[in-house]
């Protein structure tokens, strides 16, 4: 095996093999990725950098692989999302409300990437509480995509939720970074910048030490730059937490090991209401193409109806702020957070530290959920959007008797312009009308790269597996990757010149 | 149902979410465009349908009745804006 040209350019798989081969110091390692974080700040993927940290912990990897003590990630630079709480440095989930948090105890995911030698290099830039999908309602900036239309120097945005981790993924200042997604923040920044992300089913990573969006839909994974990183990533942060009680008791199997069985003989359900009407003619184009691929690999293609996919998002936008609403009760500027100054009474402090500390975006979700929590309204939106969500899951069990996945475009476009969507919230909400259903069915979904656009955008396909199946998506989306043999990497138009 | 200046004020109050009087005008619009679209839902015949509560099929896990964490008073008041002796400190409640 050869060192790639530049040690940043190593898959997070084949990096893992020249680091226990001995191919490659972890030092070395991070050394270069430390260098690569600091060189692109300009696309402000980062909120936390941790060099200290990371070269320690890269020393201590190196001594455990000089005596033959190596785990399964060690030496590896990992990003980790600024939702996930890692002890001893500042956990803001990208709000000002927790700007000076220190969390005092580690998430389990963080936890088990330590426990497997990873290497932390800091903490990826997010919309506010995840809730976004641009990365534009951070209390940080927006980050940048490090893709640019062809000939075009506009600066477009990463997708979000998790648009640091995709970035940091897409312009390789690390080797992969942990997500989270609760309706489509993994899978559709993955999407726009030609990464892999997969949300893996509910209950498989724990949540114990995440900051809690909608605890009902949240869900951790992993965020690469193939299939088999995701693969790899996501054995390690996936464990059975006693800590979490929706934590699924069930072994975590090796999921690298089916990847290169093929598609023969899969049946491969396309959902005819993901056709929708005004999506671009090369989404379309691309989801037959998938299709073809995969026929072409040995795999069925069969028509599947998911009936009530145009009421995911409607009912995602009643579940997800009502939860929302809940979960951000705890802050309240009294035991941890802002606090704001001059209060009159303990209400006040209460109104005015989270009226400081909560953007916008927030604050409009949190009103929302209240109001659909609220008596006399309860019944009419949260109860009955709960029922659509069984219709929903309903939809998918009555598709999958005649399938094993589930092939669908993962966005409705390419990335698009900072600014070019903050005015209206419902058209930012659309982003999510591929990705949604899927986390209201509780299943896993991932999206691989598949293509660029006229324009030089990549885009991606998405693959729904059953409960528990991610094996099988991740076995699909390999065949994807390995037809559309993706390689394209942005220009590194953010390196001072 | 649409919302208007007052239902807006009530929430924001049971939010306990503090809202210039100047943004209030803008959240009814911005609320009322979303209420707008979520009415898609009534087009839906849900009788009989019930509500999900979960979606994985599992027992909510039970453990034993013991303590098994605590002691850490120190650690949790580190993040406390004010604090004293291991108390939070607020504005007085009590007249």
């Amino acid at each position: 095996m050869s060192l790639p040209a530049n040690l940043t350019d190593f898959t997070l798989s084949d990096a893992r093999d020249a680091v226990l081969k001995k191919k490659v110091s972890s030092k070395e390692l991070t050394t270069a990725f430390v260098k690569a974080v600091a060189d692109a700040r300009p696309l402000n993927a980062f909120v936390t950098e941790t060099p200290e940290r990371a070269l320690e912990m890269s020393i201590a990897s190196d001594i455990r692989i000089a005596h033959g003590q190596a785990r399964p990630l060690e030496g590896l630079p990992l990003a980790i999302k600024d939702l996930f709480c890692t002890k001893g440095v500042k956990t803001t989930a990208g709000s000002n409300i927790l700007s000076n948090f220190i969390p005092p105890y580690e998430s389990t995911v963080s936890q088990n990437l330590w426990d497997a030698g990873a290497v932390l290099l800091g903490k990826t830039n997010m919309d506010e509480f995840a809730m976004g999908s641009s990365n534009e309602t951070s209390r940080f900036g927006p980050v940048f995509n490090p893709w640019r239309a062809r000939n075009s120097n506009a600066n477009l945005v990463p997708g979000g939720s998790s648009g640091g981790s995709a970035a940091a993924v897409a312009a390789n200042l690390c080797l992969a970074a942990t997500g989270t997604d609760t309706g489509g923040s993994i899978r559709q920044p993955a999407a726009v910048t030609g990464t892999v992300g997969l949300k893996p089913t509910y209950g498989r990573c724990s949540r114990w030490g995440i900051v809690a969006f909608a605890s009902s839909l949240d869900q951790a994974g992993p965020m690469a730059r193939t299939v088999r990183d995701a693969a790899l990533l996501l054995k390690y942060m996936a464990s059975v937490d006693p800590r979490d009680s929706t934590s699924v008791d069930m072994a975590v199997p090796d999921y690298e090991e089916g990847l290169d069985f093929g598609v023969k003989g899969l049946r491969v359900g396309i959902p005819k209401e993901y056709r929708i009407d005004g999506a671009p003619q090369e989404i379309n184009a691309l989801w037959n193409k998938g299709a073809e691929w995969l026929k072409a690999q040995g795999a069925e293609i069969v028509e599947v109806s998911l009936p009530h996919t145009k009421y995911a998002l409607p009912t995602y936008y009643i579940v997800a702020p009502a939860e929302a609403s809940s979960n951000l009760a705890r802050y309240d500027g009294v035991r941890f957070g802002h606090r704001a100054k001059g209060a009159t009474d303990i209400t006040d402090l209460y109104e005015k530290s989270r009226a400081e500390g909560f953007g916008k975006e927030v604050q409009r979700r949190i009103l929302i959920g209240t109001y659909v929590l609220s008596s006399g309204y309860y019944d009419a939106y949260y109860a009955r959007a709960q029922k659509l969500r069984t219709l929903i899951a309903r939809d998918f069990t009555l598709a999958f008797k005649s399938c094993d996945v589930l092939l669908t475009p993962a966005t409705p476009g390419p990335a698009f312009g900072v600014g070019e969507k903050t005015a209206d919230p419902v058209s930012m909400y659309l982003n999510d009308v591929f990705t949604v259903t899927v986390n209201l069915a509780g299943l896993p979904g991932i999206s691989v790269p598949a293509g660029l656009t006229a324009n030089g955008l990549p885009l991606g396909l998405q693959f729904i597996g059953k409960a528990f199946d991610e094996a099988t998506i991740l076995r699909a989306a390999r065949a994807i990757e390995l037809a559309a043999n993706f390689h394209a990497k942005p220009a590194q138009w953010w390196r001072a010149a | 149902m649409s919302v208007d200046k007052d239902t807006v004020r009530r929430i924001a109050k049971l939010a306990r979410l503090a809202l210039d009087e100047a943004r209030v005008g803008t959240m009814v619009d911005e609320l009322n465009g979303i209420f707008t679209w979520v009415q898609q839902l009534n087009e839906v015949n849900v009788e009989g349908v019930p509500a999900m509560t979960s979606v994985v099929e599992q027992r909510l896990k039970m453990r034993e009745d013991k303590v098994n964490d605590g002691g850490n008073a120190n650690e949790l008041m580190a993040n406390a804006p004010q604090g004293e002796d291991h108390f939070f400190v607020v504005p007085k409640v009590v007249e």
